[in-house]
This record gives structure tokens, C-alpha cells and sequence, in this order.
């Protein structure tokens, strides 16, 4: 017996909104960035599930699209990082107000 | 048995991404994360896509995840210190995913509510073959620009993690000469 569609998109929800309140508690930039992966990859079972559930290969495709722009912002997003580190001397999104004043 | 595997999975997926948010230590997380992707692949072995499958296990287990715990490794960081002020924003901010959990699963449940058909059983699609001619016949184009797209990734992680310290030191120059006159 093979679970339904319905299972495969709870589960889904269930790790988005496990992300989005990991997004909302980390302070440290690289755990929001941890966490944003996280969102992604919660947003690609549903692509498959659904692909599976309609046998459809577009579905896959765009998982693939996602994965590369998750490199991609992996790439970038960590060199903004390590940039804000050597320059701040931390990783806390509460020290990045320079804009503020 | 593919549904007790599920539960299985399923049950390690979000016990890996609880940890992963409930940890202080990023390297704790990272590792709570990478237990996340692998048990995402098996569910994507169980969805017959081996293919997604191995490309996760390979560019997220691997690469990614690689990438950043060397950057925590590098940066030798300190634990997530709790908020000292604005207390209060955390049952907000829990509220707040209760809410939107809530919305996700009613939208879900409301699209496997609706009428549709179901692909006809043993019609497997998802495998690499068919996934590379759908890639490079019907959807070249987005191929073509999520190539264009890792390039640019590429120079921007390069410029910005360039070290910065000639204009910088040029501005502090300019200060100090300002200070002496």
C-alpha cells in the first residue's frame, strides 16, 4: 500500500513551516541561511509528489531549476557572509543596522 | 511496506529539521540539515526519481552543505546568543508558523480535495532518460538560462568575497590628512 498524495504534501508543509519559524528564531545569519535550504527543499517533495501523483516530468525540471538557483545563493549568499564577518566581526542579523542611521 | 518506509522517512525528516532549528551550535545544524536532505532523497527514491534523487544527494548533501560548514568551520563562530531584548517576539514568531502551517496544509487539503485524475499506475516517468530529452528538447530554454544564471553566480561570489581594502583604506587616508588640517 503506497501512501497517497496527501501524505507527501503534509509532510511538505509541515518542513516549510518548520523553516519559516527557524527563519523567524536564528539570529545567526548562516542558521537562516541553513533554514532557507531547508524551505527549498520542503517546496521540491511537493514538485515531486505532485509529478509522481500526475506522471508528469515537468515537475522534476523544476526541481532542477530550484536546485541550481539553490547553488547559485549558496554561492553568492555565503560570500556576502563571509564578507559581513570580516567586517563586523559576527555573524549577528542584529548587527547589520548600518543602514539605520 | 513503501508506507511504512514513508512514515519512517518521514518521521526522520522532521525530527532532523526540528533539530536543525532547536540547535544553537551552527555545526549542529548543519549536520541536522544534511539528515534532512538524505532522508528526502530515499522519499524521492520512494517517489520513483532517481534522478532527483542522486542530483540531491549530490548537490545538496555534497556540495552545499559542504560549502557551508567549511564557512562555519572558517569563521570559527560562537553559539546563537538568545535575545536579550523583544522577549516576547518568540511566541509571536511560533504563532506565526502555527498559522502558516495551518494555511499550507488546508491549501494542500483542498487540492487533493478537488477533482482530478491520477496518472494510470505503471507509467514511470522520472527516469534520467526521459528527464535529459524533456531537458534539452521541450525545455532548453530555462537550461539555457539557469546556465547563464550559475555564471553570474560565479562572478558575484567572486567579487564579493574579493578582499575590499583599498578603497577603504583610501577613505581613512582621506580622514586623517582631513584631521591634521
Amino acid at each position: 500500500m503506497e501512501p497517497g498524495l496527501g501524505s507527501y504534501l503534509a509532510l511538505s508543509g509541515i518542513l516549510f513551516a518548520i523553516g519559516a519559524v527557524g527563519v523567524i528564531y536564528k539570529r545567526n545569519a548562516i542558521g537562516m541561511f541553513m533554514c532557507i535550504e531547508l524551505m527549498l527543499n520542503a517546496v521540491n517533495l511537493s514538485f515531486v509528489a505532485f509529478s509522481r501523483h500526475y506522471g508528469d516530468v515537468t515537475g522534476q525540471l523544476f526541481v532542477f531549476v530550484v536546485m541550481s538557483v539553490a547553488a547559485a545563493e549558496a554561492a553568492v549568499g555565503l560570500g556576502i557572509i563571509i564578507t559581513f564577518f570580516r567586517n563586523r566581526l559576527s555573524l549577528d542579523v542584529d548587527d547589520a543596522s548600518i543602514l539605520r542611521n | 511496506m513503501v508506507s511504512v518506509l514513508f512514515f519512517i522517512l518521514a518521521g526522520l525528516a522532521i525530527a532532523c529539521a526540528v533539530s536543525c532549528v532547536y540547535h544553537k551550535n551552527p555545526l549542529y545544524s548543519a549536520i541536522s540539515l544534511i539528515g534532512v536532505f538524505l532522508s528526502l532523497a530515499c522519499i524521492y527514491l520512494t517517489l520513483a526519481a532517481p534522478f532527483i534523487a542522486i542530483v540531491q544527494i549530490l548537490v545538496y548533501a555534497g556540495a552545499i552543505m559542504v560549502l557551508v560548514v567549511f564557512v562555519i568551520m572558517l569563521l570559527n563562530l560562537d553559539e546563537d546568543k538568545p535575545l536579550t531584548r523583544l522577549r516576547y517576539l518568540y511566541p509571536i514568531g511560533g504563532a506565526l508558523g502555527v498559522v502558516l502551517l495551518a494555511q499550507t496544509l488546508f491549501v494542500f487539503y483542498a487540492v487533493t480535495r478537488t477533482p482530478h485524475e491520477a496518472s494510470e499506475q505503471g507509467k514511470i516517468v522520472g527516469q534520467t532518460m526521459s528527464i535529459g530529452t524533456a531537458m534539452y528538447t521541450e525545455y532548453l530554454l530555462p537550461v539555457e538560462i539557469v546556465g547563464i544564471l550559475l555564471l553570474m553566480a560565479i562572478v558575484g561570489a567572486m567579487i564579493m568575497s574579493r578582499r575590499m581594502s583599498e578603497p577603504n583604506l583610501e577613505l581613512v587616508e582621506d580622514a586623517s590628512e582631513g584631521d591634521k588640517a
